[in-house]
């Protein structure tokens, strides 16, 4: 099983040189700790800064400055910052090329509960409605199964939705998987020591293997 | 140049009254009218409708006044960070409108450029879209979303001219330009205020037509919520 770090190592293997992408809170967050140093790319948030740069030292914080999760940063060389609306302008216009995310439950179709679990307080969707409506690349990062050990990957969705038809990727602790145009999940890498018949067990939306399944690779 | 001055926040805040529909800018603590929101606390007023992004937190920005019972109803895209909070909306004291983020900005947006609707993706196949029209373009569906505008707004700039100019630092700026031009009267406060032409026009965020009224403010506390640094 892939640790929290490790899923995220892997998700940096989806990053392509060029790209603006907008990294969501929780593990989606880490995957900037391992993007290649030979890529460029720009760190969106969604609060109004383009050229997210690392963590301030002490003497760096800035009040005036945090991310979409409120954390203090700095920006990177080349950064710009604008309001609200020119953000999700942005997001919306599809100029934001790779959303990464976390989520609660996924199904076959790309369907993508992460919002609100009914009977609990709702806090609100933030920005992640209008990211996964908007995303043409959308590449979710969560655990295969929930801590009481149900499965996060289903025909359809039980929570709320946040919203339909989006998610291409899914990286789990167990494996890589890409949703099929037709539905399912097409098992793409297992993680290290994982087997097919694990994930298939995991696995209660419909699960598509084709041929010999390759382990993850980790440099 | 018509000077937009007011001495201080209780100057500024004095007519608002019960019942109205107000704006604050602010993501998290980062850019909230810290003095405006103190000015208010000091006023015998109730049933508020607040439009911000957040809530704030127990003891801080707009959480203060819902602790003071000031709020009716918080139309905002995300709560989680306050105690209070929950337990009025639990005990039925509070309503909450939670709105897409983007879709919040977009209709504060339009509310102050005139727009009374748009169309967004934003929400659809979701509870968002209940109730809403919904229609194709070019093969994708998107909501009918409609404008949002506000008896007051009350935004924090960094720095201002008595012309009512703005200029925002960093991830202060957020809803704050779009929230100054969608209330009928725009409060502005500021860290540092300066006479009208000592601002370099072209620097300039937001305009002074949309501010009815500035004042320097003092005292600003800047809080963090999420306090993280690199080792």
């Amino acid at each position: 099983m892939l640790t929290k770090d490790q899923i995220a190592q892997r998700i940096a293997k989806e990053v392509k040189n060029g790209q603006y992408i907008n990294l969501g809170i929780g593990i989606p967050t880490l995957v900037a700790n391992y993007i290649p140093a030979n890529l460029e790319v720009v760190l969106q948030s969604e609060n109004g800064l383009l050229g997210i740069g690392p963590f301030p030292t002490e003497d760096q914080i800035d009040p005036d400055l945090i991310n979409a999760g409120k954390q203090t940063v700095t920006m990177a060389k080349g950064s710009a910052l604008f309001n609200s609306a020119e953000s999700f302008g942005m997001i919306r216009g599809g100029h934001v090329h790779l959303t990464i995310l976390g989520a609660m439950e996924v199904s076959e179709n790309g369907d993508i509960a992460n919002w609100k679990i009914p009977g609990k307080m709702v806090k609100g969707m933030g920005g992640a409605m209008d990211l996964v409506a908007s995303a043409d690349n959308i590449i979710v990062a969560m655990q295969h199964c929930s801590r009481s050990g149900e499965s996060k990957l289903l025909s359809e969705c039980s929570l709320p939705i946040t919203g339909i038809r989006c998610v291409k990727k899914i990286v789990t602790d167990l494996a890589v998987l890409e949703i099929a145009k037709e539905g399912g999940f097409i098992l793409l890498e297992r993680a290290p020591g994982i087997s097919v018949e694990e994930i298939k067990s995991k696995t209660a939306g419909k699960l598509i293997i084709d041929g010999e399944i390759p382990e993850m690779v980790f440099e | 140049m018509i000077d937009k001055t007011v001495k201080n926040a209780f100057e500024a805040v004095a007519d608002i009254p019960s019942n109205c529909m107000l704006m604050m800018g602010g993501f998290g603590l980062t850019g909230i009218p810290e003095n405006c929101i103190s000015a208010i606390l000091e006023k015998d007023i109730s049933g508020l409708t607040i439009v911000s992004n957040n809530a704030g937190v127990d003891d801080f920005g707009i959480g203060l006044l819902l602790k003071k019972r000031m709020v009716k109803k918080m139309i905002s895209s995300y709560v989680g960070e306050n105690a209070e909070f929950e337990r009025q909306l639990l005990s039925g004291e509070l309503e909450v409108d939670l709105i897409p983020q983007g879709t919040l900005a977009e209709r504060v947006r339009a509310g102050g450029a005139g727009i009374p609707a748009f169309f967004t993706p934003a929400g659809v196949g979701t509870e968002v879209a209940e109730g809403k029209e919904s229609r194709e373009f070019d093969g994708k569906m998107y909501l009918l979303e409609s404008w949002l505008k506000a008896d007051f707004s009350i935004v924090k700039a960094w720095k201002g001219d008595t012309a009512g100019n703005l200029i925002f630092k960093g991830t202060a700026r957020n809803f704050n330009p779009l929230m100054a031009a969608a209330g009928k009267i725009c409060i502005a406060e500021v860290e540092e205020l300066v006479e009208a032409g000592e601002l370099n026009p072209n620097e300039i965020h937001t305009p002074g037509i949309y501010v009815q009224r500035i004042f320097q403010g003092s005292n600003y506390e800047k809080r963090i919520e999420q306090r993280t640094v690199s080792k």
